[in-house]
């Protein structure tokens, strides 16, 4: 690790001045600077991280070099040559590509369309052509006729490489790729990008993966509030010590222990659970089945729209499944219940979208509180709200999960991610559910609510609960959970204790795979 | 029957301009539902040029004018102030209503020559196709070319690549470097002006004179038509010969001998427009499939 400052200084001599560099970049929206006097400096055919928690000013920085939007004040130089980037058609000319982390494709659009956009005006046929040579040099295998809207994640991402590499980049940038990415895709992305490199391209790459940083890039710059609070080398530090370099403190690391888990009763059962998808752009679910004991934490791992957003619907009770029999909560078949039955019988519910699905935004905290426990807590019992009952919920789950808000009872929309996340979640911990269903738990917050938010589960296991955790983050999965299952194509894997399982074959069973007809690999992941 | 036919595509003519204009303001992710309002500022503005130049040309100019200049009032409230777009279309329909009113106060009762028929030597006389599809003036025709021309547009060139894909998805079109609110201002306006144009034939040629509120709910009509047509442009046209023809019921109807009260056979252009809508949203699949994804949803560049 350097300090910041040693690192912007000239480039005169016979040193060739780096492909790209900022100095001073300052980005201020109203009175909050979003990036604050940022230095970046990158090699030609470097493969640079930019690690930062959420709203430290990474995409803000990466915004302003693709030309999205202009520094309040600051330079950029290309080459040792100072250069304003006003658009990102001249961000474009001057080599640089940009894969966005929500993708910037078109889903009404096919995949030669989508492309065409954001080239130079030539004829679709000579177009497709090309696209086809470049996905097969590069292992990106894409049919350039199909509307993009009928693709997977990683098929769309594939549109949006191919659509950089066509422009010759000699910078790609890209943004949380592999946030949607099952192991195996992330590891034919990183040969694609190792591959570029070679060719002399550099790539930054934003993400807050430090495992993936590690193994993938020779140089990293740590942004913390706006600010450089670091340089280093990913490949000499952990991923703990990069961790903290993020936070800028020390973080109560959360890992699984091999505890003596389970061995409580059933209390949480999914029975042969059949679901027909609701539209052509649902999923299926084909015969789920599960048990959660008391006292252990189980995983259900997948990347994205595999089906979690139907189970989770299916175990709330906001979507009824044909048969109360599917569907068991502490032994009482419930497939049919609606959601406030099931909160009466002991269960509690967080569902992945913390702003709008968990929480209404525009609605203060202690009524959030009511809109989940009007009934199950009897803050509305009769028809009649008890309002002081409800404040007193809020004031101790802010209390109790360390919610950070402005104001005594602000509006649910006004918390930061974290902030917000740690609330919902906490408003149902709080209840001490005897099973307890959440999606996505620590998803796009920082990594000091992760840790609050990842012990909290695990201490609600530890009092006799059980807990099912769908999520798509592998780090989670393997930090908190004893068992872990796999959903894929609306199909659920068996489950299998933690300790057997790797990230590879996870991986392997997230593509579809059959752990019993391949042979799983059993070492660690690098 | 053959008249029949012959007023459906006089009956089409006005319900086509506006939709097709319509759907490409939509395509580029804007709703505009002032269609209405439009369509009557373009029929007095139309009329009030033609009776006082004597000249049916200036007036159509005049009503694509008129139309165009209230889609650019929309543009200012709704795309650069962002003001809510379904609230700002409402308010320029009954500020339709009111101005149109109020200029074509002199113009009540004043009867004009109507648009002049064009005629095809022999060939319009001589079939009874001929008969029904020849004859008709220049704005029918130019309707369908306007049709044509906007299917060739939005599927062929890179303009209406760009104006798809600024439906589709507003914030990766500025991403990419497209200016959104540029193109949403040109297909809005695009669309004022062809509503303009069916106000126009209206009170030029359907029936030449000028009447208030004499669109009589066709810009609604216009406006379902779309949704109806899946956003298409062929199917716009099929859709408004088939409303056309719905219309024409009630005039032929009664001729025919049809057993049902005049009543309910006025009624059947707007029953045939609720069956329509009701039937397309049945399938969720087909709207969403077409449907332009940011309709309606203000765009704020930020920088």
């Amino acid at each position: 690790m350097s300090a910041p400052a040693e690192q912007s200084g000239d480039h005169a001599g016979s040193q060739p001045p780096p492909l790209l560099e900022a100095r001073g970049i300052v980005k201020k929206f109203g009175d909050f600077a979003a990036n604050d006097d940022v230095a970046l400096v990158i090699q030609p055919g470097e493969k640079h991280a930019l690690l930062g928690e959420n709203g430290a000013g990474k995409s803000t920085l990466v915004k302003m070099i693709y030309g999205v939007m202009q520094p309040t004040s600051g330079e950029f130089f290309w080459n040792g040559r100072q250069v304003v980037i006003h658009k990102p058609a001249e961000a474009r000319d001057m080599g640089i590509g940009m894969v966005f982390q929500h993708f910037s494709v078109f889903d009404a659009l096919s995949v030669v369309e989508n492309i065409a956009l954001a080239l130079p005006p030539q004829p679709m046929r000579a177009l497709s052509e090309r696209i086809r040579q470049v996905s097969e040099a590069y292992g990106l295998a894409i049919d350039p006729g199909r509307a993009v809207h009928t693709l997977s994640v990683g098929e769309k991402q594939r549109v949006e490489i191919i659509r950089c590499l066509l422009q010759n980049p000699k910078l790609l940038i890209m943004d949380e790729p592999t946030s949607v990415l099952t192991p195996q895709e992330t590891e034919l992305l990183f040969q694609t990008l190792e591959k570029l490199a070679a060719e002399g391209c550099s790539i930054l790459y934003i993400s807050h993966k430090l495992e993936e940083v590690k193994a993938l890039c020779d140089a990293a710059t740590i942004l913390r509030h706006g600010r450089v609070v670091a340089h280093c080398d990913p490949k000499a530090e952990t991923a703990r010590s990069m961790a903290e370099m993020m936070v800028g403190d020390q973080i109560a690391w959360v890992e699984r222990q091999d505890r003596a888990a389970g061995g409580g009763p059933v209390r949480l059962k999914i029975d042969h659970l059949n679901l027909a998808a609701e539209s052509e752009f649902g999923v299926t679910l084909k015969d789920l089945s599960l048990e959660v004991h008391g006292g252990e934490v189980v995983g259900i791992a997948g990347v994205a729209g595999e089906g979690q957003a139907e189970l989770m619907e299916a175990l709330t009770g906001e979507v009824l499944s044909d048969s109360d029999a599917t569907i068991h909560i502490d032994g009482v078949p419930m497939g049919r219940a609606d959601p406030t039955k099931r909160r009466l019988a002991g269960a509690a519910f967080v569902p992945e979208e913390r702003n709008g699905h968990a929480a209404v935004g525009a609605l203060t905290l202690s009524e959030n509180i009511i809109l989940a426990h009007h009934t199950a807590e009897g803050i509305a019992a009769r028809g009649w709200i008890d309002f002081s009952k409800a404040s007193d919920w809020a004031g101790r789950v802010r209390e109790g999960f360390d919610v950070r808000a402005a104001s005594e009872n602000p509006v649910a929309a006004s918390l930061s991610g974290g902030n917000l996340q740690k609330f919902v979640v906490g408003r149902e911990i709080l209840r001490e559910p005897g099973v307890l269903v959440v999606s996505q738990p620590t998803w796009g917050v920082d990594a000091g609510a992760a840790s609050v938010i990842r012990r909290a589960l695990i201490d609600l296991a530890a009092k006799g609960s059980a807990v099912l955790v769908i999520s798509q983050d592998l780090e989670e999965i393997f930090s908190i959970c004893d068992k872990i299952a796999v959903i894929h194509h609306g199909r659920l894997s068996k489950e299998h204790p933690a300790a057997e399982m790797t990230p590879e074959k996870v991986g392997l069973l997230m593509g579809g795979a059959h752990p019993e007809d391949t042979e799983i690999p059993t070492e660690e992941m690098a | 029957m053959e008249n029949f036919f012959f007023q459906m595509i006089i009956a089409a003519t006005p319900l086509l301009l506006a939709a097709i204009g319509e759907l490409v303001t939509e395509r580029s992710g804007v709703l505009n539902l002032g269609v209405e309002g439009m369509m009557l500022m373009g029929a007095v503005s139309a009329f009030a040029v033609a009776n006082s130049t004597g000249s049916s040309t200036l007036g159509i100019v005049a009503g694509a004018g008129a139309g165009l200049l209230m889609a650019l009032i929309f543009c200012v409230i709704a795309l650069s102030l962002l003001a809510n777009q379904a609230a700002t279309g409402l308010a320029l329909t009954i500020f339709g209503i009111g101005a149109s009113g109020l200029i074509g106060q002199g113009f009540v009762g004043v009867a004009l020559e109507p648009l002049a028929k064009l005629s095809v030597p022999f060939l319009s006389d001589a079939t009874m196709l001929g008969r029904i599809l020849l004859g008709h003036d220049v704005m029918v025709y130019l309707a369908l070319a306007l049709a044509a021309g906007v299917a060739w547009f939005l599927y062929s060139t890179r303009g209406g690549l760009a104006l798809r894909a600024v439906g589709d998805n507003h914030d990766s079109g500025h991403a990419l470097g497209y200016n959104v609110i540029g193109i949403r201002y040109l297909a809005t306006m695009f669309g004022g002006a062809c509503a303009g144009l069916g106000g126009a034939y209206l009170s030029l040629a359907y029936t030449p004179m000028w009447a208030e509120n004499m669109t009589a709910g066709r810009g609604w009509i216009a406006l379902a038509l779309v949704v109806f047509a899946t956003w298409r442009p062929w199917r716009v046209v099929a859709g408004a010969y088939l409303f056309a023809a719905v219309t024409q019921l009630q005039f032929y109807g009664q001729d025919w001998g049809l057993p049902v009260a005049s009543q309910f056979l006025a009624m059947a252009p707007y029953v045939a427009t609720i069956l329509a809508l009701v039937i397309i949203s049945r399938d969720v699949n087909l709207t969403k499939a077409n449907a332009p994804a940011c309709i309606g949803r203000p765009f704020r560049a930020e920088r």
